[in-house]
């Protein structure tokens, strides 16, 4: 419960200190709150008793009126994904960006914004309340916004416009959704909206709410701001943005199918989600290839990443008969949802090094540099093995499990999804790769130390970590899994 | 037909107005106006939903008020990206949609 | 009669609202857009929402009016002012447009009767401290939802803030007013902030029990100190500044430790003992006010930016 706390209310504290406070004061406020959370989010993982349920009520007030929160293995793992990645952001920023309170414009305005970041994605995942989801996303997208803008290019200056375009558009459509919501069951709580008596607005509410929180995850054809603004975004805040930004409305999508309204959750819908998820393997694969800057390739893999989301929908939301491969895909798309964003946030972090040594990411820039700085090519490449899904990697275990249960299920075709994605990620990440490695002189002045270049490495060998500690990591989670199969709950 | 029948279709319509605004309007200013309107068309249909009975809901109408400070914050950040962008490209269009660029 | 008074407001709203949207000229379409929100404070008056006709007619109308008038002018220094022609009507768009509106206006005529929280919400509210419902809802059943829309604006706040230019950081925020000594904006800005003032922190105080409350106080403030500004009587600040630094944090910052105050006693985290809710939340009302009206100034004037006169 303290380290539930903890979660809401340090980063908060964080970004307080980081405006009001200036000079070294606000560099160890800003650091004091990052190992806090941290440290937080860890005791989530390894409690005290048998993992189970927590579940709060903010301010005694129990829902229909207050708001109530829950950690369950969802939210755990995001989490802990989260703190891990923020961790390694401002790392990197430390050093790429400056120490916060140095009086520079950037680095006055990253450290709130990313506490502020933070603090709205603990939110996301531990909310069960669909007004308050609203606010955390819409604090989650100011923030975003802010760090894509932040290098004050014009490119930038764009790609924050087009992003917020979509932004709020995808809120409008959330919130729409939860007016109709309120307004049929007078509540906003999923648990409560579980056991409500459905009604005939139902369909339109969620149909409105899942195209917004679609815009916000950009699954395609929502796509086209993605690339664009993690492109042009400082290396540290893309590993954010797309590590952790869209992992949120993600959450609340599964949550709204598979939690508040599973009723409503038929096949034909689960299918339209799932036939969209492969448009976006396919297309965002498909531009990865052609692109020819490297932040790029790692921007449109993130749409195609996300695709791969949507695709286990029609698996975890299967209804009648024998349903055993229900936790099986599940527990696939959690570990999905985590090696992507380990390995991604590595990606956008080494790319940032390279560019800071050779002033470009397009790929003749790269060429030899992974004589010039071996653990940061390393850590690309490990991170590349878990985005094709080899083994052993997260990459391959969570697809390993999703196909498993694609076939128990009959659905087959999922699988093929799954495995012909992975080929397109080698293909896309081939070329990059073959110019890290080629032979050529490197860059003479190497400015990234070691100890910078250790930094994606972790993430990297992190990503390729749950692996091997899957089976683990997922016994000491509570699920989640809603629905008849939930192997949750106190003691199991 | 009831008054709140009224305000909630009103609400409805301003939506759509909205809607049009902001996809088939450029200029961006515009578009932060058509934003605007769709946030306050739901919140018209919102609380018309709540005046239905026989006392008021007090829950939506916190939760518009709510709303109309997020609308503003988003509002504020939109319009200084906008003149940001002017002052760097000398058009408030984004940049695949203005013809001249 | 009455029902002949709500056609005739509706009426106007959706005018005012299409003028805003398809009018000729960005100009034309603001002043449509402010005129829409002093129309719709009236529509909320008339829908029993008090509290939110304020807060319209305050941010709405009124802070989002002056928000979008300035950024005009700062569109028309660079010349960005103008429109690309979009006066033909765009089909698909519009039966996109017709479809939204049509689905809710179906959703409205298949809604099930009203079922809410009201039993709760009965037996809830003398325990809150509060008489004003709204205010119970927004600083107690839903405290959280308000401690992140407080941050929300710091979030949007530091985003501005970042698009000045790095070598406009250490200037005055905001695009230089200069008022014409003796002009109607002197006059107007010598007697309106004192009453403004007396407005806003009255509402404030009054959130407690009647219409009114942090956000709407908050706002009257804000509008007074962007008067004065606009008047020149205060020059704005520079970001830096601690004493606007912690006042941009102060109600965030109050709401927050009252917060993990509960959570130490036995009330929960956000959760006030019953005997002191009334003044915790009175409190945290106040400092949050505070905070708004700096934050909500603040995000109109916009960035730093040179040619201020010392």
């Amino acid at each position: 419960m303290t380290a539930l706390l903890a979660l809401l209310v340090v980063p908060l504290f964080g970004a307080l200190a980081a405006i009001a406070l200036s000079g070294r004061a606000a560099g160890v406020a800003v650091w004091a709150a990052t190992l806090v959370t941290v440290a937080a989010a860890l005791a989530l993982v390894f409690p005290v008793g048998p993992p189970g349920i927590v579940t709060l009520e903010l301010g005694g007030w129990a829902p229909p009126l207050g708001i109530a929160l829950a950690a369950d293995g969802l939210s755990v793992a995001l989490i802990v994904m989260s703190a891990l990645v923020m961790l390694g952001a401002g790392l990197a920023a430390h050093h790429s960006i400056g120490p916060a309170g140095e009086g520079g414009r950037m680095a006055f305005g990253f450290w709130p914004l990313m506490l502020l970041l933070w603090a709205a994605l603990n939110a996301v995942f531990l909310s069960r309340d669909l007004f308050n989801l609203y606010v955390g996303i819409e604090l989650l997208s100011l923030a975003a916004v802010g760090l894509v803008a932040i290098d004050g290019k014009a490119r930038a200056y764009a790609a924050a416009i087009r992003y917020l375009v979509y932004a709020l558009a995808g809120s409008l459509l959330y919130l729409g959704g939860v007016v109709l919501t309120y307004a049929a069951h007078g509540t906003l709580d999923m648990g409560l909206l579980a056991a409500r008596s459905p009604a005939v607005s139902d369909g339109l509410a969620l149909a409105l709410m899942t195209a917004g929180l679609m815009a916000k995850t950009a699954l395609f054809p929502f796509h086209v701001w993605l690339p664009p603004a993690h492109g042009s975004a400082p290396a540290p805040a893309s590993a954010m943005l797309s590590a952790l930004v869209p992992k949120a409305s993600f959450v609340i999508l599964l949550r709204l199918w598979l939690e508040a309204m599973p009723d409503r959750a038929s096949d034909g819908a689960l299918l339209l989600l799932a036939l969209l998820g492969v448009s976006a393997v396919v297309w965002g694969s498909l531009r990865a290839i052609a692109q020819t800057r490297l932040k790029l390739v790692v921007a449109y893999s993130t749409v195609a990443q996300i695709g791969y989301l949507f695709v286990v929908f029609p698996l975890v939301g299967a209804t009648g008969g024998d349903l055993t491969f229900r936790s099986d895909a599940w527990n696939g798309l959690v570990l999905l949802i985590l090696s992507h964003g380990l390995a991604k946030s590595a990606m956008f972090l080494t790319v940032g090094q390279w560019m800071n040594v050779t002033g470009s990411d397009a790929f003749d820039r790269l060429r030899g540099l992974a004589v010039a700085m071996p653990i940061s090519v390393f850590g690309f490449a490990l991170a590349a093995v878990t985005l094709a899904g080899l083994p052993p990697s997260g990459g391959f275990t969570a697809k390993y499990l999703i196909m498993t249960a694609a076939f128990v299920s009959g659905q087959w075709v999922w699988a093929l999804v799954m495995a012909g994605g992975g080929l397109l990620a080698a293909i896309y990440l081939y070329r990059p790769m073959a110019a890290l490695f080629a032979r050529s002189a490197p860059p003479e002045t190497i400015t990234v130390s070691t100890s910078r270049q250790l930094v994606p490495l972790a993430l990297a060998t992190a990503s390729i970590a749950l692996g091997f500690l899957a089976a683990g990591l997922l016994e000491m989670l509570p699920s989640g899994l809603p629905g008849p199969l939930a192997i949750s709950g106190e003691g199991s | 037909m009831t008054g709140l029948s009224l305000y909630a279709l009103t609400g409805a319509v301003l939506v759509g107005f909205g809607i049009y605004g902001l996809l088939a309007k450029r200029h961006l200013l515009r578009r932060v106006i058509a934003f605007n309107l769709i946030g306050s068309g739901l919140f018209v249909f919102f609380g018309a939903s709540a005046a239905r009975g026989e006392t008021v809901d007090p829950v939506p109408q916190a939760l518009i008020i709510t709303g109309i400070v997020v609308a503003l914050s988003a509002s504020a950040l939109a319009v200084g990206l906008i003149v940001a962008k002017a002052r760097v490209s000398g058009r408030a269009l984004l940049p695949e949609e203005d013809d001249d660029a | 009669m009455t029902l002949l008074l709500d056609a005739v407001l509706c009426v106007l709203l959706l005018g005012t609202a299409l003028a805003a949207v398809l009018g000729r000229g960005v100009f034309r379409a603001i002043v449509f857009f402010i005129v829409y929100g002093l129309l719709l404070s009236v529509g909320w008056v008339r829908l029993e929402a008090v509290n939110v006709a304020l807060a319209e007619a305050a941010i709405g109308a009124g802070l989002t009016g002056i928000l979008l008038l300035t950024t005009y002018g700062k569109l028309t220094r660079v010349s960005a002012e103008a429109e690309p022609d979009d006066a033909g009507v765009n089909l698909p768009v519009a039966l996109v447009s017709v479809a939204v509106a049509g689905a809710l206006a179906w959703a409205w005529s298949v809604l099930p009767e009203p079922t809410r929280p009201r039993a709760e919400l009965a037996e809830a509210l003398p325990r809150a401290g509060v008489e004003n419902p709204v205010t119970a809802v927004l600083l107690s059943f839903r405290a959280w939802d308000t401690l992140l829309e407080s941050v929300v604006l710091l979030a949007a706040l530091i985003g501005l803030w970042l698009l000045g230019r790095d070598e406009d950081w250490q200037q005055r925020l905001g695009v230089p007013q200069h008022a014409r000594p003796g002009g109607i904006m002197t006059s107007f800005g010598r007697v309106l902030p004192p009453v403004g003032f007396l407005v806003g922190v009255y509402l404030v105080f009054i959130g407690a029990d009647e219409p009114g409350g942090a956000f709407q106080g908050g706002t009257v403030l804000a509008a007074v100190g962007l008067v004065a500004a606009l008047a020149g009587l205060i020059q704005p600040p520079r970001i830096g500044q601690w004493q606007w630094h912690a006042g941009l944090v102060l109600g965030p910052l109050v709401f927050l430790l009252a917060g993990v105050a509960g959570a130490l006693s036995d009330s929960g985290f956000l959760g006030y003992p019953e005997a002191i809710a009334g003044t915790a939340i009175l409190v945290i009302e106040a400092a949050l006010a505070a905070s708004i009206a700096v934050t909500l100034a603040f995000l109109v004037i916009g960035p730093p930016e040179k040619g201020h006169r010392e």
